[in-house]
């Protein structure tokens, strides 16, 4: 099972704007390259791009929840 | 010569341990955040403790040498890897031509500086090699470092290091607790909140906010302060935070509103009508450039012997390390 893990500490956001939908939803597939989410920190918004590819994705870090850098943002199979 | 980016991380810059002399004038001390880890990182390569390294924060870059050097990584706990293979920090590795370096996900800490032999050669802007990317002023271009810069690199090919008695002992390291405990001396207007918000601002545990970087560290979850009422002078802007303008120490602590305290820090500006609570002391202020967003920190008062007390003892830690290192 992969894992796609948070490059950088700060806060987790799984939309681009609080009126957009999820860049994925729990279930989706991803292939490299994928915007999962964006990271907040020191004033900036930064993509959080998969560098692995699965199926079924599930989050298990929530929106607008604080992350280390190294933390698992979302499983796949 | 030279050092090419290959990937940037997320802002790494030139820093050497800054610009003083140019505050008056708004033109911010810059260097590192955390000098005691910029001087260990150029110790451990053989240069002077003043040359310029490279800062990065949270996420390494990717680096590759055209030359064969010395080279360390001190500060976080974010492991360097040279050509894929992880090596430790607060210890100089050699480097040959084509090599690269990068970097693991960061542990502890925020900030790294990697020494290179000879240091970073950018040209010297107002007495320093530092980067001020608010100003657009020295460093390399005046900004962040981006894929395809190529960096220079000094005379010098490397000295002692650590002389293979492996990576400096934690002893002589510095990282901040948990919490973090910063030191702080209270400065002329404290008199403007009620005891009870003085007892309560250090009684506190706050937390880093995520916004925090090198002009100021801001902090938050801490109880709003509630200021003696007054009748405000001209010149003072409405809210009883504001005051009529005032110059800014490095290290001082405002409190924009009275809600989330912020210590300014290498690159803040140098006035404004804030008031400012006291100053964060100066033996402490590498510690907040280690902190990570979400950490929590507390602050404690101290007197200004204490103050001067803690600067004695930094000065010894630096004397101890030279001194490991045979310098």
């Amino acid at each position: 099972m992969a894992q796609i893990l948070s490059p950088l500490p700060g806060t987790f956001y799984r939309s681009a704007s609080p009126d957009q939908p999820p860049f994925k939803a729990d279930g989706d597939d991803v292939a490299v390259g994928d915007v999962i989410g964006l990271i907040e920190v020191m004033k900036s918004f930064h993509e959080v791009k998969s560098d692995v590819a699965g199926k079924n994705v599930q989050f298990v870090t929530d929106n607008e929840e604080p992350v280390m850098a190294g933390a698992v943002l979302a499983d796949l199979s | 010569m030279a050092v090419k980016i290959i990937s940037p991380g997320l802002s790494t810059t030139v820093q050497d341990l800054g610009r003083p002399g140019y505050y008056h004038l708004g033109i911010p001390l810059s260097g590192g955040m955390d000098r005691f880890a910029l001087r260990a990182a150029n110790m451990l390569v053989g240069n002077d403790e003043s040359a310029a390294v490279l800062e990065a924060v949270f996420m390494g870059p990717e680096v590759e040498f055209t030359t064969a050097a010395t080279v360390a990584v001190t500060g976080a706990s974010l492991p360097p890897k040279l050509n894929g293979a992880e090596l430790a920090t607060w210890e100089a590795f050699p480097v040959r031509p084509g090599d690269r370096l990068s970097f693991g996900f960061l542990k502890s800490g925020a900030r790294v500086y990697i020494a290179v032999s000879g240091g970073i050669d950018v040209p010297v802007t107002l007495g320093s090699r530092s980067t001020y990317t608010l100003g657009a002023l020295g460093g390399h271009e005046g900004r962040a470092l981006k894929a395809g810069d190529e960096l220079p690199l000094g005379e010098g090919t490397g000295g002692k290091g650590t002389g293979g008695k492996g990576s400096l002992p934690e002893a002589l390291r510095r990282q901040p607790g948990n919490p973090a405990e910063l030191r702080m001396l209270p400065g002329l207007y404290w008199h403007r909140i009620t005891a009870e918000a003085g007892k309560q601002f250090f009684a506190d545990t706050w937390k880093v906010a995520p916004e925090a970087d090198r002009i100021g560290y801001r902090f938050k979850g801490g109880t709003p302060l509630d200021f003696v009422p007054r009748e405000q002078p001209f010149g003072a802007g409405s809210n009883p935070s504001n005051i009529v303008d005032a110059c800014y120490p490095y290290g001082s602590i405002q409190v924009p509103g009275g809600t989330e305290p912020i210590v300014l820090h290498r690159d803040a500006v140098s006035g404004g009508g804030y008031m400012m609570l006291g100053c964060v002391i100066s033996a402490d202020m590498d510690l907040i450039g280690q902190l990570q967003p979400h950490s929590p920190a507390r602050f404690t008062e101290v007197s200004m012997d204490q103050a001067l007390a803690a600067r004695h003892d930094r000065k010894a830690a630096l004397a101890r390390l030279r001194a490991h290192l045979g310098r």
